[in-house]
């Protein structure tokens, strides 16, 4: 199944990596032969099987909805590869 | 007896000998320090090493037993983690560059867990990117080599655990297994790895891949050994929704039990195919010798679905990690690009220059997996042949106790061998894979070598939350094929 350079570039902007030209090609090459080799799921008739999304069902556990404060914000501010006060410091949010 | 040197015990061995004070952990510690120091320069087992914190600790742990205060089963003893599992204030890097300064504010559980026994941590083991790999390969900082031959690849993703067992640069491990990541480098170190039943270890704090398929587990040098270091990082967390709440049985005393009257299963799919190696056959043979001559009973099952396990895989892993990779966009923690000049941009380019090519390519067949127009036919699908795969198991399991199999199909291959060929690597898991899509437990065992001498495992398989099985199964194959387990390797 070969899937097309728009759709490799379509799929790299919904993932937020940026894709230099020469990889856009080797990806889709790559990308292709991976899903042509998946599709041989499609020889399975599996129009009555419920799917599995867990391997062992546990439902959902409930707790009680309790505050718990982090104690140490500065351990976890320390972390930020630009930081300003008590903030993470991004570039502008709105471009041109 | 001869005398064995002091890093060539095994963990159990090395905890009682601290408990009864015939070594110091000072002393032991620096033993295990001292053999990274001599070897890890050739394996490279290790990402970050760490002296200063593994001495104090070690002393530490001398001063408080001088006391007479145990922390725990593994009191003074050396213990290596994958640098999957975070610990506070130590580098967790996940082998990504993306997390290559990333300081955990927390521990993972596994890492109190371990903690709690009053194990000494040596350093942080290396792995491929995000546990995505077969080889170590793709990790950041370098491949790990196989101690039993340095041009050979140590299997992976928990290569880095794997090779500093089998080159006794700690006593025993944790690693991780999403589709195979814990028994196949186990198999090709020649040594014991356990993937235990998903929901039996808490996965908080372990850096996630895939959410329904990745478990955290034991890599030891003997099957007791890893049956007593599951238990303590076994048992409910209420930090990780899908950990589950039943009481952790003493796995240690699974290890003797006998196997007369025992089941064990032959997938006859497992068999077939030209993939596998006659030698990794004969070997496998010799641990069913050694079963059956200790009066096991063999059946043949089938497994039908198994041929369709790899593409299910390669659907549902890259699907889950697409979508927890989405955290890495370099505002928190981590690396992030500079000179960008918005923050789309920033996001982007971080994220093309902190994955390697393994991590991107997989994103991005996830991402394809998931998006709009595609998820029926590709994840939907995917997640529908899970349910067939798990239900062959259910089935089998009717008729028999213990799936005996390969672990990997081939020894350990070169380093670069299958570097270029994306779906060449990914089949080195083929016989690994099926067990993490039905969340069954398995084990890998080793039960022989090839003429080269490189390790050969073969694998347990049972039904959920059956590891004892799997203990006593690997337990009497080590009693009857008790092979060396320390690589033969000097500093």
């Amino acid at each position: 199944m070969a899937i097309t350079r728009e759709e490799v570039l379509h799929v790299a902007r919904l993932a937020r990596l940026s894709l230099p030209e020469a990889e856009a090609e080797r990806l889709r090459e790559q990308l292709s032969a991976i899903l042509d080799y998946v599709k041989q799921l499609d020889r399975l008739d599996t129009r009555d099987v419920v799917p599995t999304s867990h391997a062992v069902e546990t439902g959902t556990p409930f707790r009680d909805d309790v505050v718990e404060p982090f104690g140490d914000r500065e351990a976890l501010l320390a972390n930020a590869p630009d930081r300003h006060n008590d903030c993470f410091r991004v570039p502008r949010i709105i471009e041109d | 007896m001869t005398n064995v040197p002091v890093h060539e015990w095994t963990l159990l061995e090395a905890a009682r000998k601290v408990r009864e004070k015939e070594i110091s952990s000072r002393e032991l510690t620096g033993a295990i320090l001292a053999r990274i120091e001599a070897l890890d320069p050739k394996v490279h087992a290790y990402i970050t090493v760490l002296p200063e914190a593994a001495a104090a600790q070690a002393a530490a742990c001398d001063e408080e037993q001088a006391k007479g205060t145990l922390r725990g089963p593994f009191h003074g003893v050396p213990i290596g983690l994958k640098d999957i599992f975070c610990t506070r204030g130590v580098r967790t890097t996940c082998g990504s560059r993306i997390l290559h300064d990333f300081i955990p504010p927390y521990d993972a559980c596994v890492t109190e867990k371990v903690l709690g026994t009053g194990a000494v941590l040596p350093g942080k083991h290396n792995m491929d990117e995000f546990a995505m790999g077969s080889s170590t390969e793709t990790s950041f900082f370098g491949p790990t080599r196989n101690p039993w031959d340095l041009s050979r690849i140590p299997g992976g993703s928990s290569g880095g655990t794997a090779a500093a067992v089998a080159a006794a640069m700690c006593f025993a491990g944790v690693g991780t297994d999403t589709g195979g990541s814990i028994r196949q480098p186990a198999s090709l170190c020649g040594v014991v790895g356990v993937k235990p039943t998903y929901g039996r270890v808490s996965r908080y704090g372990m850096i996630a891949f895939a959410s329904s398929l990745d478990q955290g587990g034991p890599i030891a040098r003997t099957v007791a050994d890893a049956a007593a270091l599951l238990g303590v990082i076994a048992g409910y967390d209420r930090r990780d929704s899908t950990c589950v709440d039943i009481p952790v049985p003493d796995y240690l005393a699974a290890v003797e039990r006998p196997v007369k009257g025992l089941r064990v299963g032959l997938p006859k799919e497992y068999y077939e195919g030209d993939g596998l190696s006659p030698e990794v056959r004969a070997a496998v043979e010799k641990a069913l010798k050694a079963l059956t001559d200790q009066g096991a009973a063999v059946v043949e099952v089938s497994l039908p679905h198994t041929s369709f396990a790899l593409s299910t895989y390669y659907l549902i892993a890259p699907a889950e990690a697409s979508s927890n990779l989405a955290r890495y966009d370099g505002v928190r923690y981590g690396y992030r690009a500079e000179g960008a000049s918005g923050l789309i941009e920033m996001m982007s380019r971080t994220r093309a220059e902190g994955f390697g090519d393994e991590v991107k390519r997989r994103v991005m067949i996830g991402t394809y997996a998931l998006s709009a127009g595609y998820y029926d036919a590709f994840y939907g699908k995917a997640q529908k042949v899970r349910t067939l795969i798990r239900d062959d198991f259910t089935k089998a399991f009717e008729s028999a106790d213990v799936l005996l199999t390969p672990t990997a199909p081939t020894p350990a291959f070169r380093l670069g061998e299958k570097t270029g060929d994306p779906l060449t690597m990914y089949l080195s898991d083929i016989y690994t894979i099926p067990c993490n899509l039905a969340g069954i437990p398995g084990i890998s065992v080793p039960c022989g070598f090839s003429a080269e001498g490189l390790p050969i495992g073969a694998q347990l398989l049972s039904k959920p939350f059956r590891e004892e099985t799997l203990f006593t199964a690997a337990g009497a194959i080590e009693r009857v094929l008790p092979l060396r387990r320390v690589a033969p390797l000097e500093g």
